[in-house]
């Protein structure tokens, strides 16, 4: 398959900046605007998923996790900056007397929060990429015990209501880092930050995807045993990218607390974990533009018929997944191309074996 | 004394529910390498097949006896068909297997939800299963000895039949080299499609353990996936032995755990117990050797 030239994709990153960042802002209601903003927070977990699991074939069904570490810090931060001196209302509400707990305390540090946003995903993927990668945990291994961290986290939370607000979480933010929440221009602001953060994200990967580290990365997903007999340790490689997809999930998490206005477990459990896994597998896992397109799409599937209509949307959502991975494991973003490819030659090369053969595993 | 012999016996009823849970997966997932996310809900399968023989026979002393081979067959039935549609394509693309069963998982959740009522339906325990045996002192519920002799059989059954069938034999071929079976004459294809039928079958007759023991609903499947394929993972691929310690010791981890903190965190720190674990044996308790390099 030819390879677009890097600079198409480039332009292709200048056209989506300006649809999220000047088109979308004049065309849209605030109420939807602020749904497209959710959408590019489940994005930029996107983009980092498609870098781990599209480019570097490490199934992360735990992206909860990193989202977390983002939207729990965040909030926690905008929870105690709105009740001021006084400890936060849902606290008072299990135990007036008991003083805040010792972890939320420097955490009224706007900078430290952002420092938190940060450091904690990439401290908590650093250690838990070394220990599995190093260990030479991968595949269904890998993809389950993230998948479990993110249940256990989930759970954790659910469990410890007076510190962390257990499955009611935490809302009510009245003040984004000194900004009144309610007042429309400062939402506005706070969508283009979003926005603004998913092209970066975006143009992030795109130096990444062109750069040797992203054909080291691509290499390690087709060929570990061969990247390693060249001298590569695989395990750094897919550590770098495990890193970077968690950070971006602890960014997307951080945004999506002051545009949504409410964190809670069931926003980064399993299931949500697996909702983040399905934007990716639907829009193209391995693509530069799939990922965070597919997740704009299925966010809005589950923003808007999720709660129109639950049952209908479950069973797409689970029928997506089985038709995808069963007939387009390369994502709608693969489908130009092998239409392309089925109508160029139609008789000598049957259009699924090529994409087949690409995402092959060796079984063990 | 009663500190330690109730969480200790509690423990081993959960390892063995656990067990019932794991020992299908171990046949689809150690044998096989197809990673079947949708075994939770055909656990939930079974409960519901249970829950539908009890509208049958109402005599509930007898229901449970005809529910396990019914819950094991329609189990089965159902995998039998996810691996004709679905997984047969897959056998080369084994983490997508884990994908598509998602997918699938969440149609037979929502199915359930929709078919059923939503808090779930009332599996009814049979009259001897009512009682407690004493054990140094502390009254232990006679269901939760059911749930041990319930996996005690199974294993038996799975491992004799595995061991002196022809048709064990074949699975046992298949597993050690696909290609020289296919060649010795033996169909791979029968073989796996046995194979799954079985692995499926045995999370029915999971589901009608847990059905005794807590309620039936559409969610009960997704609580017992993941632990499920932890005490896989730590036991060791296509060990039977290791998933029966795995099962036990976390089942045990998790009782104790919860005697001490709560039990939610219980399951917190069992989770992370695997995860250590399996950090530092990352082949699980029992290792097949093999010279593949992965």
């Amino acid at each position: 398959m030819t390879k677009p030239k890097p600079w198409i994709s480039l332009g292709g990153i200048g056209v989506f900046a300006v649809l999220l960042l000047a088109v979308a802002p004049l065309v849209l209601t605030d109420h939807w605007l602020n749904n497209v903003g959710k959408y590019c927070c489940w994005a930029i977990a996107a983009v980092g998923i498609g870098l781990a699991w599209g480019r570097g074939g490490m199934l992360v069904m735990g992206q909860g996790v990193f989202f977390a570490l983002g939207a729990y810090s965040m909030a926690m931060h905008l929870t105690l900056e709105s009740a001021g001196d006084r400890i936060p209302g849902f606290m008072v509400l299990y135990d007036p007397l008991a003083p805040l707990p010792m972890f939320w305390e420097p955490f009224r540090s706007a900078g430290f929060t952002l420092l938190a946003i940060v450091l904690l995903p990439v401290v908590l993927a650093g250690i838990l990429g070394y220990a599995l990668f190093k260990r030479r945990v991968k595949g269904a291994y890998f993809a389950i015990l993230t998948q479990a961290l993110a249940v256990a986290l989930a759970t954790l939370i659910s469990s410890t209501i007076r510190e962390t607000g257990g499955d009611t979480g935490l809302s009510d933010f009245k003040y984004f880092f000194g900004f009144v929440l309610n007042d429309p221009a400062n939402k506005l602001m706070v969508y283009l930050v979003a926005a603004g953060l998913l092209v970066l994200c975006l143009l992030a990967v795109w130096q990444l995807y062109r750069s040797r580290f992203g054909e080291l990365l691509v290499a390690t997903r087709d060929a570990e045993e061969r990247v390693r007999f060249l001298g590569y340790d695989p395990a750094n490689v897919k550590l770098v990218a495990f890193v970077v997809s968690a950070l971006m999930a602890s960014i997307g998490g951080a945004m999506f607390v002051p545009i949504v206005g409410i964190i809670t477990p069931a926003e980064i459990g399993a299931a949500a974990s697996i909702l983040m896994i399905a934007g990716v597998a639907f829009g193209g896992r391995a693509s530069l533009f799939g990922p965070a397109l597919g997740a704009m799409a299925v966010g809005w599937g589950q923003s808007s018929l999720g709660s129109t209509w639950p049952e209908g949307w479950t069973y797409i959502l689970g029928l997506m997944f089985v038709v995808v991975i069963l007939f387009l494991p390369n994502g709608l973003s693969s489908l130009p191309a092998r239409i392309a490819a089925a109508r160029r030659k139609p008789v000598e090369q049957p259009a699924p074996a090529p994409v087949v053969a690409e995402l092959e595993e060796v079984r063990s | 004394m009663d500190a330690l012999i109730a969480p200790l016996l509690n423990g081993s009823a959960q390892g063995a529910l656990l067990l019932l849970a794991a020992l299908g997966l171990s046949l689809t997932f150690g044998q096989m390498g197809v990673i079947n996310m949708a075994h939770g809900e055909f656990l939930m399968l079974g409960a519901f097949a249970a829950y539908l023989v009890q509208q049958v026979v109402t005599a509930t002393d007898l229901s449970i006896p005809v529910a396990l081979p019914v819950a094991f067959v329609v189990a089965g039935l159902f995998g039998l068909l996810l691996e004709i549609t679905v997984i047969q394509w897959m056998y080369r693309r084994p983490l997508d297997t884990l994908l598509v069963t998602v997918g699938v998982s969440l149609v037979l959740q929502q199915a359930a939800l929709q078919i059923f009522p939503s808090q779930g339906v009332p599996v009814e325990k049979p009259g001897w299963l009512d009682g407690q045996l004493t054990v140094l002192g502390y009254g232990w519920p006679l269901r939760q000895l059911f749930t041990i002799l319930l996996a005690t059989v199974c294993v038996a059954a799975l491992s004799a039949w595995l061991r002196y069938t022809s048709f064990g034999r074949r699975i046992r071929a298949t597993v050690h080299n696909r290609d020289l079976a296919e060649t010795s004459g033996i169909s791979t294809r029968t073989v796996d499609r046995l194979t799954f039928f079985t692995g499926s079958g045995l999370a029915g007759v999971a589901g009608v353990a847990a059905s005794l023991i807590g309620g039936t609903n559409s969610q009960m499947g997704a609580q017992y996936i993941i632990p499920a394929f932890l005490v896989v993972a730590a036991g060791g691929i296509g060990q039977l032995k290791g998933t029966i310690i795995a099962a036990w010791a976390v089942g045990v981890a998790l009782s104790f755990f919860a005697y001490w903190t709560t039990g939610s965190l219980a399951q917190v720190l069992a989770f992370i117990l695997v995860i250590v674990f399996l950090q530092l044996r990352p082949q699980g308790l029992f290792t097949v050797r093999t010279r593949s390099l992965a």
